[in-house]
Protein backbone atom coordinates (compact mmCIF):
# COMPACT_ATOMS: atom_id res chain seq x y z
CA UNK A 1 0.00 0.00 0.00
CA UNK A 2 2.71 2.33 1.10
CA UNK A 3 4.60 1.57 -2.36
CA UNK A 4 1.32 2.01 -4.11
CA UNK A 5 0.60 5.34 -2.67
CA UNK A 6 4.64 6.64 -3.62
CA UNK A 7 3.77 5.23 -7.00
CA UNK A 8 1.33 7.84 -7.30
CA UNK A 9 2.92 10.36 -6.13
CA UNK A 10 5.22 10.44 -8.39
CA UNK A 11 2.90 9.44 -11.28
CA UNK A 12 0.90 13.03 -10.03
CA UNK A 13 3.67 15.33 -9.37
CA UNK A 14 5.69 14.23 -12.50
CA UNK A 15 2.32 14.14 -14.79
CA UNK A 16 1.63 17.91 -13.13
CA UNK A 17 5.47 19.23 -14.28
CA UNK A 18 4.81 17.69 -17.64
CA UNK A 19 1.52 19.17 -18.36
CA UNK A 20 2.57 22.55 -17.10
CA UNK A 21 5.20 22.36 -20.01
CA UNK A 22 2.36 21.43 -22.07
CA UNK A 23 0.74 24.28 -20.71
CA UNK A 24 3.60 26.54 -21.67
CA UNK A 25 3.94 24.99 -25.22
CA UNK A 26 0.43 25.51 -25.86
CA UNK A 27 0.29 29.45 -24.34
CA UNK A 28 3.54 30.42 -25.47
CA UNK A 29 4.54 29.02 -28.82
CA UNK A 30 7.70 28.40 -26.62
CA UNK A 31 10.59 26.14 -28.52
CA UNK A 32 11.13 22.58 -26.33
CA UNK A 33 14.73 23.71 -25.33
CA UNK A 34 13.39 27.00 -23.83
CA UNK A 35 10.92 24.77 -22.28
CA UNK A 36 13.62 22.46 -21.08
CA UNK A 37 15.85 25.31 -20.15
CA UNK A 38 13.09 26.94 -17.79
CA UNK A 39 12.18 23.57 -16.20
CA UNK A 40 16.31 23.20 -15.33
CA UNK A 41 16.32 26.68 -13.92
CA UNK A 42 13.34 25.86 -12.18
CA UNK A 43 15.04 23.21 -10.61
CA UNK A 44 18.33 24.99 -9.99
CA UNK A 45 16.47 27.94 -7.77
CA UNK A 46 14.55 25.04 -5.69
CA UNK A 47 17.49 23.36 -4.95
CA UNK A 48 19.35 26.32 -4.02
CA UNK A 49 16.67 27.55 -1.82
CA UNK A 50 16.35 24.42 0.27
CA UNK A 51 12.96 22.84 -1.22
CA UNK A 52 14.43 20.72 -3.83
CA UNK A 53 14.93 18.46 -0.47
CA UNK A 54 11.14 18.13 0.11
CA UNK A 55 10.19 17.88 -2.68
CA UNK A 56 12.26 15.31 -3.62
CA UNK A 57 11.54 13.42 -0.17
CA UNK A 58 8.05 13.91 -1.30
CA UNK A 59 7.67 12.65 -4.67
CA UNK A 60 10.74 10.76 -6.02
CA UNK A 61 10.80 10.46 -9.14
CA UNK A 62 8.46 12.77 -9.91
CA UNK A 63 10.84 15.72 -9.47
CA UNK A 64 14.21 14.12 -10.14
CA UNK A 65 13.30 12.16 -13.68
CA UNK A 66 11.58 16.04 -15.15
CA UNK A 67 15.08 18.06 -16.11
CA UNK A 68 14.09 20.07 -12.95
CA UNK A 69 16.13 17.61 -11.19
CA UNK A 70 19.23 17.45 -13.61
CA UNK A 71 19.43 21.96 -12.44
CA UNK A 72 19.15 20.46 -8.84
CA UNK A 73 21.55 18.19 -9.00
CA UNK A 74 24.17 20.58 -10.97
CA UNK A 75 23.17 23.12 -8.04
CA UNK A 76 23.50 20.42 -5.26
CA UNK A 77 27.22 19.58 -6.36
CA UNK A 78 28.07 23.25 -6.31
CA UNK A 79 27.05 23.65 -2.90
CA UNK A 80 28.67 20.56 -1.68
CA UNK A 81 31.89 21.24 -3.74
CA UNK A 82 32.16 24.72 -2.11
CA UNK A 83 31.63 23.57 1.57
CA UNK A 84 34.48 20.84 1.12
CA UNK A 85 36.55 22.34 -1.35
CA UNK A 86 36.18 26.16 -1.23
CA UNK A 87 36.34 28.24 -4.41
CA UNK A 88 37.73 25.22 -6.98
CA UNK A 89 34.85 22.98 -5.56
CA UNK A 90 32.24 25.44 -6.29
CA UNK A 91 32.80 25.76 -9.80
CA UNK A 92 33.46 22.29 -10.43
CA UNK A 93 30.84 20.33 -8.37
CA UNK A 94 28.36 21.37 -10.35
CA UNK A 95 29.45 19.23 -13.40
CA UNK A 96 30.95 16.54 -11.16
CA UNK A 97 27.58 15.68 -9.90
CA UNK A 98 25.68 15.70 -12.97
CA UNK A 99 28.36 14.00 -14.86
CA UNK A 100 26.80 10.85 -14.93
CA UNK A 101 24.08 12.24 -16.86
CA UNK A 102 26.15 14.42 -19.04
CA UNK A 103 28.79 11.65 -20.23
CA UNK A 104 25.90 9.00 -20.69
CA UNK A 105 23.67 11.66 -22.90
CA UNK A 106 26.80 12.60 -24.95
CA UNK A 107 28.47 8.80 -25.51
CA UNK A 108 24.74 7.16 -26.47
CA UNK A 109 24.37 10.21 -28.81
CA UNK A 110 27.39 9.61 -30.35
CA UNK A 111 27.07 5.97 -30.55
CA UNK A 112 23.44 6.19 -31.65
CA UNK A 113 24.07 8.65 -34.24
CA UNK A 114 26.97 7.10 -35.87
CA UNK A 115 24.59 3.36 -36.04
CA UNK A 116 21.33 4.75 -37.39
CA UNK A 117 20.47 6.23 -40.68
CA UNK A 118 18.07 9.45 -40.51
CA UNK A 119 14.48 8.74 -40.99
CA UNK A 120 13.44 11.87 -42.37
CA UNK A 121 14.42 13.87 -45.91
CA UNK A 122 16.47 10.70 -47.71
CA UNK A 123 19.04 12.94 -50.07
CA UNK B 1 -27.06 35.06 -46.58
CA UNK B 2 -25.88 34.20 -43.22
CA UNK B 3 -24.63 37.45 -41.03
CA UNK B 4 -21.34 37.45 -39.55
CA UNK B 5 -22.24 36.81 -35.93
CA UNK B 6 -24.05 33.96 -36.55
CA UNK B 7 -21.39 32.53 -38.68
CA UNK B 8 -19.24 32.80 -36.11
CA UNK B 9 -20.97 31.33 -33.75
CA UNK B 10 -21.27 28.61 -36.05
CA UNK B 11 -17.74 28.37 -36.78
CA UNK B 12 -17.36 28.57 -32.53
CA UNK B 13 -19.67 25.58 -32.00
CA UNK B 14 -18.41 23.11 -34.93
CA UNK B 15 -14.71 23.99 -34.10
CA UNK B 16 -13.59 20.46 -32.70
CA UNK B 17 -12.64 21.37 -29.30
CA UNK B 18 -9.56 23.18 -28.37
CA UNK B 19 -6.48 20.89 -28.45
CA UNK B 20 -5.43 22.12 -24.86
CA UNK B 21 -7.37 19.52 -22.19
CA UNK B 22 -6.32 16.44 -24.67
CA UNK B 23 -3.16 17.77 -25.28
CA UNK B 24 -2.37 18.48 -21.46
CA UNK B 25 -4.13 15.50 -20.42
CA UNK B 26 -1.95 13.38 -22.99
CA UNK B 27 1.36 15.09 -21.29
CA UNK B 28 0.42 14.44 -18.11
CA UNK B 29 -0.33 10.78 -18.38
CA UNK B 30 3.13 10.21 -20.40
CA UNK B 31 5.14 12.16 -18.04
CA UNK B 32 3.74 10.38 -14.96
CA UNK B 33 4.31 6.59 -16.40
CA UNK B 34 8.00 8.40 -17.58
CA UNK B 35 8.49 9.17 -14.20
CA UNK B 36 6.65 6.25 -12.77
CA UNK B 37 9.44 3.98 -14.55
CA UNK B 38 12.11 6.09 -13.29
CA UNK B 39 10.77 5.81 -9.69
CA UNK B 40 10.79 1.56 -10.70
CA UNK B 41 14.29 1.91 -12.16
CA UNK B 42 15.56 3.18 -8.86
CA UNK B 43 13.73 0.69 -6.47
CA UNK B 44 14.67 -1.93 -8.69
CA UNK B 45 18.68 -1.11 -8.58
CA UNK B 46 18.37 -0.41 -4.58
CA UNK B 47 16.88 -3.82 -4.23
CA UNK B 48 19.37 -5.72 -6.30
CA UNK B 49 22.12 -3.88 -4.84
CA UNK B 50 21.30 -2.80 -1.15
CA UNK B 51 25.01 -1.73 -0.07
CA UNK B 52 24.89 0.84 -2.99
CA UNK B 53 24.69 4.94 -2.06
CA UNK B 54 21.55 6.71 -2.60
CA UNK B 55 23.89 8.90 -4.69
CA UNK B 56 24.95 6.20 -7.32
CA UNK B 57 21.88 4.72 -7.32
CA UNK B 58 20.37 8.33 -8.28
CA UNK B 59 23.37 8.03 -11.32
CA UNK B 60 22.74 4.43 -12.54
CA UNK B 61 18.96 5.33 -12.72
CA UNK B 62 19.91 8.83 -14.58
CA UNK B 63 22.18 6.77 -17.15
CA UNK B 64 19.29 4.11 -17.11
CA UNK B 65 16.76 6.24 -18.40
CA UNK B 66 18.87 8.32 -21.27
CA UNK B 67 20.05 5.07 -22.35
CA UNK B 68 16.03 4.55 -22.90
CA UNK B 69 15.37 7.93 -24.53
CA UNK B 70 18.52 7.25 -26.86
CA UNK B 71 17.84 4.01 -27.91
CA UNK B 72 14.34 4.73 -28.59
CA UNK B 73 14.47 8.01 -30.24
CA UNK B 74 17.52 6.51 -32.78
CA UNK B 75 14.79 3.36 -33.50
CA UNK B 76 12.30 6.62 -34.25
CA UNK B 77 9.79 5.30 -31.68
CA UNK B 78 10.19 8.66 -29.02
CA UNK B 79 9.59 11.23 -31.48
CA UNK B 80 6.45 9.12 -32.48
CA UNK B 81 5.62 9.60 -28.89
CA UNK B 82 6.49 12.92 -28.82
CA UNK B 83 3.87 13.81 -31.27
CA UNK B 84 1.28 12.20 -29.18
CA UNK B 85 2.54 13.07 -25.86
CA UNK B 86 4.49 16.97 -26.17
CA UNK B 87 5.33 17.94 -22.75
CA UNK B 88 5.21 14.58 -20.98
CA UNK B 89 7.94 13.79 -23.66
CA UNK B 90 9.93 16.82 -22.97
CA UNK B 91 10.19 17.63 -19.69
CA UNK B 92 11.24 14.53 -18.64
CA UNK B 93 15.14 13.88 -18.52
CA UNK B 94 14.98 10.99 -21.37
CA UNK B 95 13.16 14.26 -23.27
CA UNK B 96 16.79 15.75 -23.11
CA UNK B 97 18.51 12.58 -24.64
CA UNK B 98 15.74 13.29 -27.34
CA UNK B 99 17.10 16.54 -27.97
CA UNK B 100 20.47 15.24 -27.97
CA UNK B 101 20.11 12.06 -30.15
CA UNK B 102 17.67 13.34 -32.30
CA UNK B 103 19.36 15.84 -34.20
CA UNK B 104 22.73 14.12 -33.75
CA UNK B 105 20.98 11.19 -35.68
CA UNK B 106 19.24 13.96 -38.49
CA UNK B 107 22.55 15.19 -39.35
CA UNK B 108 25.10 12.27 -39.00
CA UNK B 109 24.73 12.36 -43.04
CA UNK B 110 26.82 15.72 -42.94
CA UNK B 111 29.67 13.25 -41.26
CA UNK B 112 31.01 12.83 -37.88
CA UNK B 113 32.50 15.86 -37.17
CA UNK B 114 30.20 18.74 -38.11
CA UNK B 115 26.72 16.68 -38.03
CA UNK B 116 26.79 14.76 -35.37
CA UNK B 117 29.11 16.38 -32.94
CA UNK B 118 28.39 19.74 -33.87
CA UNK B 119 24.73 19.33 -34.25
CA UNK B 120 24.20 17.37 -30.91
CA UNK B 121 24.18 20.53 -28.71
CA UNK B 122 21.86 22.28 -31.10
CA UNK B 123 18.79 21.72 -28.48
CA UNK B 124 20.98 20.74 -25.68
CA UNK B 125 23.76 23.26 -25.57
CA UNK B 126 22.10 26.17 -23.91
CA UNK B 127 20.95 23.94 -21.56
CA UNK B 128 24.31 22.65 -20.40
CA UNK B 129 25.45 26.33 -20.63
CA UNK B 130 22.25 27.96 -18.34
CA UNK B 131 22.95 24.85 -16.33
CA UNK B 132 26.17 25.24 -15.45
CA UNK B 133 26.76 28.89 -15.37
CA UNK B 134 23.98 28.06 -12.62
CA UNK B 135 25.55 25.91 -10.61
CA UNK B 136 28.45 28.08 -10.86
CA UNK B 137 26.97 31.19 -10.01
CA UNK B 138 25.34 28.93 -6.80
CA UNK B 139 28.50 27.68 -5.78
CA UNK B 140 29.76 31.10 -5.13
CA UNK B 141 26.77 31.84 -3.39
CA UNK B 142 27.36 29.28 -1.55
CA UNK B 143 30.84 29.99 -0.61
CA UNK B 144 29.40 33.66 0.34
CA UNK B 145 26.62 32.53 2.56
CA UNK B 146 29.20 30.16 4.69
CA UNK B 147 31.88 32.73 4.91
CA UNK B 148 29.42 34.93 6.66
Amino acid sequence: MEIFLMYLKVFAVGGALCALGQLLINKTKMSSARILVCFMLLGALLEITGAFGYMKEFAGAGVTVPITGFGSTLVKGALEGAKESGLIGAVTGGIKAAGAGLASVIFFGFVFALVSRSKSKKI
Amino acid sequence: MISKDAYKRYVEKNAPRSPMWRSMTAAFLVGGLICCLGQGVHDGIAAIFPAMSEEDIASWTTVTLIFLGAFLTAVGVYDKLGHFAGGGSIVPITGFANSVVSPAVEYNREGVFFGVCAKMFVIAGPIIVFGVVASVIAGLIGLITEAV
